[in-house]
């Protein structure tokens, strides 16, 4: 049962609940196929082939393991923790998402599925399961919400070049989430031969867990490497939230070890007061969307209301269930941060580091501008830098008065 | 006996199959959907699945996403649904035509599943059709339904197969809705030899009788279904009638509620023109 206390790292149960969260909320038509790939992950999961397969591409196609880097101009900066960067920004296709795809798109092919579909907020899920389809040849179809296929050009771009199909979504908000819609009517009608890959730690069971496990590689690595850099485990992680899968994959390898302060950092929009944020943990509650139970934004009777915030890949009026249930069981703290924080501490990672961060990874470290200079001097703080800024860009550029 | 049950016993003695017409709760507006709602039985439905709108109705295409837009933006809540079927019941005296809520668990699950329950029979709803609540999840409804005599009316899908039937039966009663095609709501629609051959294949595993829905246009495809099934569903095809009695800009015209009835007699006149033995 996931609510044994004596571990945070057993969930979920057999239904795919942690807690009251997860599930399977889903058409009938969905459902059985929902099983099907259950069981098609769980005999993978234990297959050493697969996992010998998964890993050579991570490391040949991927580049990974991704340096855990100690940031020590930030730190100085700072004044307070010790901080290093876990560099998921420099994986093949610039972000963390290419671990969960990897497994995927191997997945897909292992049950015969022809057809890989996906949605997309920033396009950073978009262009890694592009890619991943490219390298597979499997066709693929990205669905991505109208503004977001604005506001994230060059992704659409790279997308296209890599040979899928990127369909903007017009319908609701025109974001993550209607993208989400869309993809899942678009399974519903072909879930023989397509494969739907999910690209965050929600969804019906067994997605959040599936995910998780392809993205714990970072967090598995980080603990290895922090031994090797410190000779002890980290005292506080931080990462950003969307969906969550960057957050899950560093927090759950330590989930158990009480040592360690866990911090994830949810888009507060123009402020949580505002009601214009994407911070369902903080400005929800639990509801049912996109076959999970969850926290979400939604209105009293359980309209689900728009997400706002400056990076597409946060822009979702959910969470991953699995957040939900660690938010309750309070051993993960959750906190937010705004629109112009996340924009301050990308425009002072650039200088004080030369990396520009996605804004989705921005908001993590406005968090850790906050929180490193209260830390000890000892205190080893690591955030995952869970995607690079190049997309970003032309918007940042825009919203700063810069000519591009 | 359930006013379902009542309703399918009564169909079996006439020889012919039951049309069932879905109508988004609200649409095109509070009024003029309660004005729909109260002519539908004289139209022709022999039961009527009300739509309760949602922000994401992932299991739906253009035709009722639009029309729960229109209803949501026109101001339909939970409270108005259940009112417009308490005054159905009281204005019309109908107390045969069954009443089903059709939409997504997200507005049960928030007001309590117990309380929903509750709330809809005294209003004189008689059965659920939650797309989104598989028998996986089903357990957390059933309870409260049943005791509030509400009927969980489950879906069943060309991928549900014989070992997975029993599974979904278990949490069904009223009837079974059987999703004719791979799917959303209002696109393909499914060869008739595939509906008498799912509804034959799902006769076997339940005495329940099986609607069929999910594609069914006009009224030669509302027969087809009708001499296989037990009741023909028809939903987006009416929806597009409704919207066709709007002007551009979203005004109703005078043939709205004419449109609407004419189209469903139509589908009625299909159904009833098949006798069965």
């Amino acid at each position: 049962m996931a609510s044994t206390r004596n571990s945070f790292r057993t969930g979920p149960d057999d239904r795919g609940h942690f807690g009251i969260f997860g599930g399977r909320y889903v058409a009938e038509t969905l459902m059985p196929l929902i099983l099907e790939l259950e069981e098609a992950y769980n005999a993978a999961k234990a297959d050493p082939q697969f996992q010998g397969e998964l890993k050579y591409l991570l490391t040949q196609y991927g580049g990974r393991p991704s340096p855990l880097y100690f940031a020590e101009r930030l730190t100085r900066h700072l004044g307070g923790a010790k901080v290093y960067l876990k560099r998921e920004e420099l994986n093949h296709t610039g972000s963390h998402k290419i671990n969960n795809v990897l497994g995927q798109v191997l997945l897909a092919k292992r049950m015969g599925k022809t057809r890989v579909i996906a949605e997309t907020g920033a396009g950073q899920h978009g262009v890694a399961t592009a890619t991943a389809c490219a390298l597979f040849d499997i066709p693929c179809v990205v669905f991505m919400g109208a503004v977001d296929v604005d506001r994230q050009a060059p992704n659409v771009a790279r997308m296209n070049m890599l040979g899928a199909e990127v369909r903007a979504v017009k319908a609701g908000s025109a974001t993550l989430k209607d993208a989400m819609n869309e993809a899942m009517r678009d399974w519903v009608a072909t879930c023989e031969t397509t494969f739907y890959c999910i690209g965050t730690v929600a969804g019906p069971h067994p997605y959040p867990t599936m995910v998780r496990d392809f993205q714990c590689v970072i967090g598995d690595e980080v603990r290895k490497q922090m031994m090797e850099a410190e000779g002890r485990l980290p005292d506080t992680l931080v990462a950003c939230i969307g969906g969550g899968s960057n957050a899950m994959g560093l927090f759950h390898p330590f989930l158990d070890d009480p040592t360690v302060r866990i911090v994830g950092v949810e888009a507060g929009g123009k402020g949580l007061e505002s009601g214009e944020h994407a911070a369902s943990l903080l400005g929800g509650r639990p509801g049912v969307l996109h076959g999970n139970l969850t926290y979400l934004l939604q209105d009293k009777e359980g309209q689900i209301t728009e997400a706002h915030s400056i990076s597409a890949g946060l822009d979702y009026p959910g969470i991953g269930p699995e957040h939900s249930w660690l938010k309750e069981q309070g051993r993960v703290e959750y906190v937010s941060a705004t629109d112009e924080e996340a924009l301050e501490a990308f425009q002072r990672l650039c200088k004080l580091e030369g990396i520009i961060p996605a804004l989705e990874s921005a908001h993590a470290l406005a968090h850790v501008f906050k929180l490193a200079p209260t830390l000890a001097k000892d205190n080893l703080l690591v955030m995952n830098l869970s995607g690079r800024g190049d997309k970003d860009v032309p918007q940042v550029a825009q919203r700063l008065g810069m000519k591009v | 006996m359930s006013r379902i049950a009542k309703r399918f016993a009564a169909l079996k003695a006439d020889k012919r199959a039951g049309l069932v017409t879905y109508v988004t709760a609200g649409d095109p507006d509070p009024g003029l959907s309660y004005q729909i709602l109260k002519g539908l039985p004289a139209a022709g439905a022999d039961l009527i699945e009300l739509g309760m709108p949602f922000t994401d109705p992932m299991a739906d295409g253009p035709s009722i996403q639009l029309a729960g837009q229109r209803a949501l933006k026109a101001g339909i809540t939970v409270d108005a649904t259940f009112d417009m079927v308490r005054r159905f019941r009281k204005e019309t005296g109908d107390n045969e035509t069954p009443i089903l809520l059709m939409g997504y668990y997200n507005l049960v699950y928030q007001r309590g599943a117990e309380r929903f329950c509750k709330e809809a029979a005294q209003a004189g709803i008689d059965g659920f059709i939650l797309v989104d609540l598989p028998p996986e999840e089903a357990d957390q409804l059933k309870p409260y339904a049943q005791a509030a005599g509400i009927d969980t009316v489950l879906l069943t899908a060309p991928t549900t197969d014989d070992k997975r039937l029993p599974a979904v039966l278990k949490y069904a009663s009223g009837f079974v809705y059987f999703v004719s095609v791979l799917g959303i709501t209002g696109t393909k629609s499914a060869p008739e030899e595939a509906v008498r051959t799912h509804v034959e294949r799902i006769k076997r595993h339940t005495p329940l009788p099986v609607g069929v829905g999910f594609g069914i246009k006009t009224p030669d495809q509302a027969a087809a279904v009708a001499r296989h099934a037990d009741a023909a569903v028809v939903g987006s095809a009416i929806v597009d009638r409704v919207k066709a009695g709007l002007d551009d800009k979203g005004t109703p015209k005078p043939d709205l509620l004419p449109g609407v009835f004419a189209y469903v007699k139509a589908l009625a006149d299909g159904v009833r023109g098949v006798r069965k033995t």
